[in-house]
């Protein structure tokens, strides 16, 4: 079995008569970083929710390494480790005390040389001693992963890990996320950051509306929907695209000095030579060009726009 | 599997060990403030009632107060502290790690009321500590006195336990114990017989239920009771039993903790 999270068929609905949730399909692989993606209100925190034993789900089933999470919860919820959106920890007691406090709630014997690595690894350890109310927010931040770390999960659920945290810890984090990966946990990660599913993932889901719409290799997703585009800047401006041209897609720009064209970069004729070709035919010379793929968050903010 | 389903006593002992830290963190006020009320009760009706009233039931009126005033500190610190210890990660969010945690209800409820019962017993001894240094003290029935000492604050730490699962807001949690266990504790015979009631009080104060816990509290000192012992441990029996049926079905529903 290669998933170690299989989600089926689970719906939720809050007791307001809110559908948070239409019936969701999900299978996470063992070892892999999956991004969940979608905008705010989207589902993603419900969903973590309610893997992880929060929420209540109406309906379906989830297993974590084959143990359902409602009759054989102790097993499913040990191998989880979960770092919410929201720094709350209790604010008075050490960050000595309440790390070793979540190793012990998870059910795992003391090990007081492991939690020292755990907090060293996330520059922890000069603040072992302090109360979690004298931290900075980047630290706080740090130590809701130490907690969720140091029973030794073999998941790891990040919801929007990276909300309002500085370049350093973002970049921190990343390269923890990578070390863990190499450990074999498995990581799911929430963002409407694309520019972090882009970096990080192996596989991307994008949820809206409570629905599931697309799960993709990151590299497929990025090959399938992904639009090149190469920018040519004008050596004279033009006043119109000429019509000798007007069979590609191109976009001129308001002071006509500079030309757009989009093209698929699957095709196996993206027209791109053959473009250049007509132009010097039609007399129009540039000074520079330059091509670039678009970007995860294009093609999300295209999906978004394609759904009813 | 059926190892993996094995209760998790250490996250027991987790929870149990952090509530008993955040005591002795607080222990200005988790011990020292009882101290002293407790001596201002002394000062106030052991001596300015006292020298009016000298014995009840052939009991120095100093000595008479101590059971009830033990129940006193008793029922309002075992609610207090039970129901802040679920109320506060319920209000600051972090909750979530109690419910993801490999833990069951019944886990939870045994190292939560666990501690703050532990709390209250260790408060009421130190009650007594104090009172001993102002009056002579005679305990008649040892055994039951811890008996009566450990069910009482059991149930009224699961009573505690469910206020804060049911309170929305700081005011909602403090509600309870000052509208409802305040009133009936001073009405509950702490500094008086019910014997020296007016002939319709002492039926009403019959259907307060603190009245059977500090009668049979202070049988287990003096051997002399308001109502009858067996009585008296019967209905302390059964308040338990009734917390223990609404907390049994707030963790069948997962009411206001899971949504």
């Amino acid at each position: 079995m290669s998933s170690i999270i299989s989600i089926s068929g689970v719906t939720k609905t809050y007791a307001t008569g809110f559908k948070a949730l239409k019936e969701i399909n999900l299978d996470i692989e063992r070892g892999e970083i999956f991004a969940l993606l979608g905008p705010n209100g989207a589902g993603k925190t419900t969903l973590i929710s309610i893997v992880c034993g929060i929420v209540n789900r109406s309906s379906g089933t989830v297993t974590v390494d084959g143990h359902d999470i409602g009759r054989d919860y102790r097993a499913a919820r040990s191998l989880i480790g979960l770092v919410p959106q929201e720094l709350t920890i209790d604010a008075f007691e050490t960050v000595w005390a309440t790390v070793n406090y979540s190793r012990g709630l998870f059910g795992k014997a003391s090990n007081a040389a492991f939690v020292e690595k755990v907090l060293r690894d996330l520059s922890l350890w000069d603040k072992k001693d302090s109360k979690a109310i004298t931290l900075s927010g980047g630290m706080k931040r740090r130590l809701m992963i130490a907690k969720a770390l140091s029973h030794e999960p073999r998941v790891l659920f990040l919801d929007e890990p990276t909300a309002g945290v500085d370049v350093e810890l973002r970049q921190d984090m990343w390269a923890m996320v990578r070390r863990l990966r190499e450990d074999g946990v498995t990581i799911i990660l929430t963002t409407h950051y694309i520019e972090e599913a882009e970096a990080m993932a192996d596989r991307v889901g994008v949820i809206n509306k409570g629905e599931i719409i697309l799960v993709e290799g990151k590299a497929e997703l990025m090959r399938k929907l992904g639009r090149k585009q190469m920018k040519l800047e004008l050596r004279a401006p033009l006043a119109a695209v000429p019509d000798g041209l007007s069979h590609y897609s191109l976009e001129l720009s308001d002071d006509g000095s500079q030309l757009t064209y989009t093209y698929d970069n699957q095709s196996d004729r993206p027209g791109v030579a053959s473009l250049i070709r007509d132009l010097e035919a039609a007399g129009i010379q540039f000074r520079d060009l330059d091509t670039k793929n678009s970007s995860l968050e294009e093609i999300f903010v295209s999906l978004l726009r394609q759904e009813p | 599997m059926t190892l993996r389903a094995a209760p998790n006593f250490r996250a027991v002992w987790a929870i149990y060990r952090m509530e008993m830290a955040r005591a002795f963190r607080t222990v200005l006020q988790s011990i020292i403030s009882p101290v002293i009320s407790t001596s201002l009760y002394f000062v106030v009706f052991g001596s300015a009632i006292g020298s009016r009233i000298t014995e009840i039931d052939g009991i120095a009126y100093g000595a008479f107060i101590v059971p009830g005033l033990m129940m006193l500190s008793l029922l309002t610190q075992s609610i207090s502290n039970a129901s802040f210890a679920i109320y506060f990660p319920k209000f600051v969010g972090s909750i979530y790690e109690l419910l993801s945690a490999p833990v069951s209800y019944l886990e939870i409820i045994i190292a939560y009321v666990g501690g703050a019962a532990t709390k209250s017993i260790m408060l009421g001894l130190i009650i007594l500590a104090t009172a001993a240094l102002f009056v002579p003290l005679r305990i008649e029935h040892p055994f039951w006195m811890i008996a009566f000492l450990v069910l009482t604050a059991v149930t009224f730490s699961l009573f505690g336990f469910i206020i804060g699962i049911w309170a929305k807001t700081f005011e909602q949690l403090q509600l309870v114990p000052l509208l409802i266990v305040t009133p009936l504790t001073f009405l509950g015979g702490s500094f008086y017989s019910i014997h020296m009631l007016p002939g319709i009080w002492k039926t009403i104060t019959l259907f307060n239920p603190v009245v059977y816990l500090i009668s049979g509290f202070r049988w287990s000192f003096y051997g002399k009771a308001d109502v009858s012992v067996g009585v008296s441990l019967g209905m302390t029996l059964l308040f338990l039993a009734i917390c223990i049926a609404i907390v049994a079905w707030i963790f069948r529903t997962g009411y206001r903790l899971r949504n």
